[in-house]
């Protein structure tokens, strides 16, 4: 008897405590990509507001599960929704669901060959060597892309994601555009038939299957490749020019869109501009228009407001690529239009 | 009235008798415990019932779109929503029956040494030794994989066999990366071999000490009483090398990291394959089309199916031995 009253009293503290102290507190989850700058974003917002947001960083593909379930408060993806992933979120949860994009990212393509910096490719000759066609180094195709390099008679490894990854999905979405073959054997995916090549979990095992064996040839997060000090190419963009993948070619190909669709969800690989890295990608938060809990709407509008502004100033240190102007006013545009029950959120 | 009087009072005994049972036991909490264990027990029936029928669920779109087509089709492509696993059920039984192949005799010199003629004063550290194998994490396995087994297989012993063995279809020189399903076998066999050798030790000790020395009396060699020994234990040895199957088939990290994760079937050793464990572990995450994700249970369905029959088989065989032999 006296325990159960002990352990009732505790309880009953525990659950005080937890609603004199109730503050607004926002779950979310989804794509690993973007991460870093999250968790320092959210640190940051937390002691400008008070407002406590947490991030799990579970995959896209979980980010759109959970939001379309409804378990967390936003979800985050380096993928856009479908059409179909979309009507089924509506249906589940009651109200339609934004794509905000908060940072750029590059995918490179990093390769292990002793003695050669700045190969340079195109897309359809890089199709072709993920496809198994081109199996040597000092292929004709590549050589005549690349008349100052001695290349080595080796064979080519291929190393690709061997998980599921918004990584993987920007890089097939780019030879899909580029490269008929591609399209119509392996096509665009989070993760795809691969014709050849090993696979590695995540971004450091594909960097470590590169790092480890010469002559090997992998994609992975411009970050990556950056810390792992692996070498990558340039990539030939619309424009013809070879392009090195750094932030400001990223941002590059953002701006260089002629046009945005209205709801953000566009993929930007393959884009013109002189400037514009070719394989480079938005990442996005999911986010409900009309939220049931308006304190939470609000502390996440207010959220995405500085993520816009201030936040953004953060993304170059930490390895992103900054939105451009023109795309932050757009996302301004969206974030105005969330509501809580049907009332706009100030 | 009478009647209905007579089965109260009959009931009232019974409820009595069944008091009496406990109190005669002098001791409730006796009583309580022993339904408590016998909740717990029926509690693990329950849930492997219940994981079954939801991974049946979960499978079920699956099972109705493909039927035993899944189980013959080798194409896995997430982006057409085709699932075969032909070359991921082959990766996985073909890396745990090599790596078998490797371990069973290599397991069983180590068993019948402990047992037999080891002195007393190896025999303990030895068996020590062989029983710490078992527990390292399969991570640690998988990163000494990647940094000293991979860089050895590729710079020495693959050019080696596949330029000594080449005309073999298993050596042909395939991927030279130093990943695949050699790396996940000899992987696998570190990994199985203290199962199989302190299980095969526990089972050759129980042969009793008679049956050697009815051997030497008759005038046997120690090999022969050795064959002997072995003999009897054979079934024992079998269940042994079953519950090593068993967790060969279910491993998942240390392979995920060596063995290439690539879903075809190849004839040679060097090239990258693919085992339903790893699978799952890679791509179950990101799994956003109803028929992948389910594609992907049914994949956890059949491993789940294939460890129960191993399981249990090794278990009867193990059960069987003691049982011929009195032994407890």
């Amino acid at each position: 008897m006296k325990l159960n009253k002990i352990i009732l009293s505790l309880l009953g503290v525990l659950f005080l405590g937890t609603v004199t102290f109730a503050q607004v507190q926002l779950n979310g989850a989804g794509a690993t990509f973007p991460a870093v700058i999250y968790s320092k974003w959210f640190d940051q917002f937390k002691t400008n507001s008070g407002v406590q947001i947490n991030y799990q960083a579970i995959g896209s593909g979980g980010g759109i599960k959970q939001i379309t379930e409804g378990t967390v408060d936003f979800g985050a993806s380096d993928a856009f929704m479908t059409d179909e992933q979309l009507n089924d979120a509506k249906t589940k949860q009651g109200s339609p669901i934004l794509h905000i994009p908060t940072v750029m990212g590059a995918v490179v393509v990093c390769y292990n060959l002793p003695g050669i910096q700045g190969l340079n490719l195109d897309g359809a000759t890089l199709a072709d060597i993920f496809l198994g066609n081109i199996k040597k180094w000092d292929d004709a195709r590549i050589k005549k892309l690349n008349p100052k390099l001695t290349l080595p008679s080796k064979n080519i490894t291929v190393a690709h994601r061997s998980d599921g990854s918004g990584t993987s999905f920007i890089f097939t979405d780019y030879l899909t555009k580029v490269s008929k073959d591609w399209e119509s054997k392996v096509g665009k995916g989070a993760s795809v038939n691969w014709p050849v090549g090993l696979g590695g979990k995540g971004n450091d095992g594909v960097a470590g299957l590169v790092k480890q064996s010469e002559g090997t040839i992998g994609y992975v997060e411009l970050v990556y490749a950056k810390k792992n000090s692996i070498s990558y190419a340039n990539m030939k963009n619309k424009a013809g020019k070879f392009i090195e993948p750094t932030f400001k070619s990223v941002t590059a190909a953002a701006a260089g869109m002629k046009k945005m669709p209205e709801d953000l969800r566009v993929s930007i690989t393959d884009a013109e501009g002189k400037d514009s890295y070719p394989i480079s990608g938005f990442t996005w938060l999911l986010v409900y228009q009309n939220w049931k809990d308006e304190a939470k709407a609000q502390a996440f509008v207010k959220f995405l407001k500085w993520a816009m502004d201030k936040g953004q100033g953060f993304a170059e240190d930490l390895y992103y690529a900054k939105l451009p102007a023109s795309v932050v006013k757009m996302c301004e545009k969206k974030i105005a239009s969330i509501t809580a029950n049907g009332k706009k959120v100030k | 009235m009478n009647i209905t009087k007579d089965a109260e009072s009959d009931n009232g005994t019974r409820k009595k008798g069944i008091l009496k049972k406990i109190f005669l036991s002098h001791n409730i909490g006796d009583f309580i415990f022993e339904r408590l264990t016998l909740l717990f027990a029926v509690l693990v029936f329950f849930l492997v019932i219940l994981m079954s029928y939801e991974m049946y669920q979960g499978a079920k779109l699956s099972i109705d779109t493909f039927g035993w087509s899944f189980l013959s089709n080798s194409v896995w492509d997430p982006v057409r929503e085709i699932f075969g696993a032909l070359p991921i059920i082959y990766g996985t039984i073909v890396s745990s029956l090599l790596a078998l192949l490797i371990t069973v005799p290599l397991g069983l010199g180590v068993a019948i040494f402990l047992s037999e003629l080891a002195p007393g004063w190896l025999e303990k550290p030895l068996s020590f030794l062989v029983e710490l194998l078992a527990g390292i994490p399969s991570v640690v396995y998988g990163l000494w994989g990647i940094f000293v087994l991979v860089p050895w297989l590729r710079d020495y012993v693959q050019p080696f066999l596949s330029d000594k063995l080449g005309f073999l279809p298993f050596f042909q020189e395939g991927s030279s990366s130093g990943r695949g399903m050699l790396t996940a076998v000899l992987i696998l066999c570190v990994m199985v071999l203290p199962i199989i050798s302190s299980i095969s030790r526990d089972i050759l000790r129980s042969i009793p000490q008679n049956q050697r020395e009815a051997a030497y009396a008759l005038g046997a060699t120690r090999w022969q009483a050795i064959k002997i020994v072995l003999s009897d234990a054979r079934s024992g040895i079998l269940g042994a090398t079953m519950l090593g199957l068993g967790r060969a088939i279910g491993e998942t990290m240390a392979v995920t990291m060596v063995i290439g994760n690539a879903a075809k079937i190849s004839s040679s050793l060097f090239d990258p394959s693919y085992t339903m464990a790893s699978v799952i572990a890679n791509e179950f995450a990101e799994a956003t089309g109803k028929l992948y994700q389910s594609s992907l249970i049914e994949l956890a369905l059949i491993l789940f199916v294939i460890t129960v029959i191993i399981n249990s088989l090794a278990r009867l065989l193990v059960w069987s031995t003691r049982r011929k032999l009195g032994v407890h």
